[in-house]
C-alpha cells in the first residue's frame, strides 16, 4: 500500500509495508517521540527485539544503517537514511500503569502508548503477550556513566524524517505518543506524517 | 547388570537411585549443605549446567540467591506474576521507571502493571545487564556452529522457550529477559561495552514480591566475546523469607518504587493476599 498519512496527536497507526518499500516517518512540527513495533507480516511471534538488535549493533542508539533485529536475530527493516541521529531504544512505552509510578496516581487517567498499541494491534489478532521494548523514533534518552537514564529534551526539528526500508514482508504498529509529562514531545503531542513508498 | 528383561531393566534403573552428579537439584531442598538461612526454610536448591536451563514458582516472600560459583555463569532471567502471566518483566519499565539502566542492590523489577515482581536485596558482583536480552539459535549458531538446546552451545532463548512451554507459555511470551553475572556498560556514545564477570563466588539475592514463576537459562552473554562457548555452573537457593515491608528502608528509597510496592500491596490487598 502506497501513499501518504498523517496521524494525529496522541493516535495509533499500522500498516503492512512490504519487502522491499520504504516507510518515511516525518516529525511535521519537531520532538514528537513516535512509539513504534514491528512484526513478521505472516508470523507476528517474529517481532522486533531491542535486545538482539542492540546487541548486534553494539550501540543503544539507531540511525542510518541500523538493522531492526527480530527476537530470532534476523532483520526485520533497515535504517537507510536519517536526519536526526539518534533514536532510543531503551524507554520503551507509556502505560497508564508505568505512569503511576513515574509521575503519580493523578496521571491514570490520561491516554498512553500501551492502549494504542493494544487497540491497534488487536486488529490483527495481536494481544498483550505481544507487546514488547518498542522503538521511540524521535525520543533522546541518554545514559550517564553511573546508569542514569531518563527522557530529555529532544534534537528532532520540525520536518526532520527517516526512512526504513523492509527487509520483509512486515506489519508496522506505530503509537503517536501521547505523553504529556515528559520531554519526549516537548509536553505537547503533534502530529507525524507515514509515506509508504515502492522500493526505491 | 543385565537389562535384557524387564526386571533386569528396572534393578538397573533403580540401582541410580542416590546417584549426585555436578548439576542437579537437592531434592528435598532442605537437605542442601549449609543453607544461608534458618534450617529447614529451604524450598529450591540446585546446581545449574552451563548451557542448561531450569524453572520453578516461588511464593510471595521468598528470597531466591543465584550464585556465580567458578565465574563463569551468566543467568538469563524471566518473570511472571504466577497463574496470571500476562503480567511479567518489563525491562524497559524496569530501567525507565527507576532511571537506571544498571540493576544492582535495591533495584526493583517491574511488571509491566506498574508493580513489583522482585526486588534485588543484596548483590556481590555488581556485573548484570538489562538491555542485551539473551542469546539466539541464529546468533549461537552463527557463533559457535551450533545454538539448539542438545547442542554443546545452546542458545538462551532456545532454553527458555522450553522453561516457558513447561509453564504453559509459548515463545510470544518471551520478552526481553535480564542476566546476571556478566555486565554490560553504555559510553557516552551510546557503545556497548562487555565488562564480563567479577569473579567466582558473587551472588544476586531477589525477594519475590508476588507469587511468581522463575525461567532461568544459564548460557555466555550475547556479548561475550570469547571464541570458546564459555559457561560455568549456576547455583541457585531459594527460602522462605518476607516480602518487602512498609518497615524496610526499600520501600520508601525511591519515590517510583516506593509507589511499585503500593500498587503491589493494593493488589494483593483486593486479591485477599495481604
Amino acid at each position: 500500500m502506497n501513499g501518504t498519512t498523517v496521524v494525529a496527536p496522541r493516535a495509533a497507526w499500522s500498516a503492512v509495508v512490504r519487502e522491499h518499500e520504504t516507510l518515511t516517518i516525518t516529525d511535521l512540527h519537531g520532538n514528537q517521540a513516535v512509539d513504534f513495533l514491528v512484526y513478521d507480516a505472516h508470523d507476528t511471534a517474529i517481532r522486533y527485539s531491542a535486545p538482539d538488535t542492540i546487541q548486534a549493533q553494539g550501540t543503544i542508539f539507531l540511525t542510518t544503517g541500523s538493522v531492526l533485529l527480530s527476537n530470532e536475530h534476523t532483520p526485520l527493516m533497515t535504517v537507510l537514511r536519517d536526519d536526526v541521529g539518534r533514536h532510543d531504544t531503551l524507554g520503551g512505552a507509556c502505560s497508564k500503569e508505568s505512569n503511576t509510578l513515574r509521575y503519580g496516581h493523578h496521571t491514570w487517567s490520561q491516554h498512553a502508548c500501551v492502549d494504542n498499541f493494544l487497540a491497534e494491534g488487536a486488529k490483527y489478532g495481536l494481544g498483550k503477550r505481544d507487546l514488547v521494548s518498542n522503538i521511540n523514533w524521535y525520543m533522546n534518552v541518554p545514559v550517564e556513566a553511573d546508569g542514569t537514564l531518563g527522557i530529555v529534551d529532544g534534537i528532532s526539528a520540525p520536518g526532520l524524517s527517516l526512512t526504513l526500508r523492509a527487509d520483509r514482508d512486515v506489519l508496522v504498529l506505530v503509537s503517536n505518543c501521547p505523553q504529556i509529562n515528559n520531554p519526549c514531545n516537548g509536553f505537547d503531542p503533534t502530529a507525524v506524517e507515514m509515506t509508504i513508498e515502492a522500493a526505491p | 547388570m543385565p537389562t535384557a528383561t524387564t526386571h533386569g531393566a528396572r534393578a538397573h534403573a533403580r540401582s541410580q537411585h542416590g546417584a549426585t552428579a555436578e548439576a542437579m537439584p537437592t531434592v528435598p531442598a532442605t537437605a542442601w549443605p549449609n543453607p544461608p538461612c534458618e534450617a529447614g526454610h529451604l524450598v529450591w536448591a540446585e546446581t545449574v549446567a552451563g548451557g542448561n536451563y531450569t524453572h520453578r514458582v516461588l511464593a510471595r516472600g521468598t528470597e531466591l540467591r543465584l550464585t556465580d560459583v567458578q565465574g563463569d555463569a551468566c543467568a538469563h532471567l524471566l518473570l511472571y506474576a504466577d497463574t496470571r502471566p500476562w503480567e511479567r518483566l518489563n525491562t524497559a519499565d524496569t530501567v525507565k521507571v527507576q532511571w537506571n539502566a544498571y540493576a544492582t542492590e535495591g533495584t526493583v523489577l517491574l511488571s509491566d502493571q506498574g508493580r513489583a515482581l522482585a526486588t534485588l536485596t543484596a548483590d556481590t558482583s555488581g556485573r548484570h545487564d538489562t538491555l542485551c536480552g539473551t542469546s539466539t539459535l541464529a546468533r549461537n549458531t552463527s557463533r559457535y556452529g551450533d545454538g539448539t538446546p542438545h547442542s554443546p552451545t545452546p542458545a538462551g532463548r532456545e532454553l527458555l522457550k522450553l522453561a516457558a512451554a513447561k509453564n504453559g507459555l509459548d515463545p510470544r511470551d518471551l520478552p526481553p529477559s535480564v542476566s546476571f553475572f556478566q555486565g554490560v556498560r553504555v559510553t557516552g556514545t551510546g557503545a556497548l561495552e562487555f565488562t564480563g564477570s567479577a569473579g567466582p563466588g558473587t551472588s544476586v539475592t531477589l525477594r519475590t514480591e508476588q507469587d511468581v514463576t522463575v525461567l532461568l537459562a544459564n548460557v555466555p552473554h550475547p556479548l561475550d566475546p570469547r571464541e570458546e562457548y564459555t559457561s560455568t555452573p549456576l547455583e541457585v537457593l531459594a527460602w522462605k523469607a518476607a516480602p518487602t515491608t512498609p518497615a524496610d528502608p526499600l520501600w520508601t528509597a525511591t519515590p517510583e518504587t516506593h509507589r511499585a510496592y503500593l500498587n503491589t500491596a493494593e493488589f494483593l490487598t483486593a486479591k485477599g493476599r495481604a
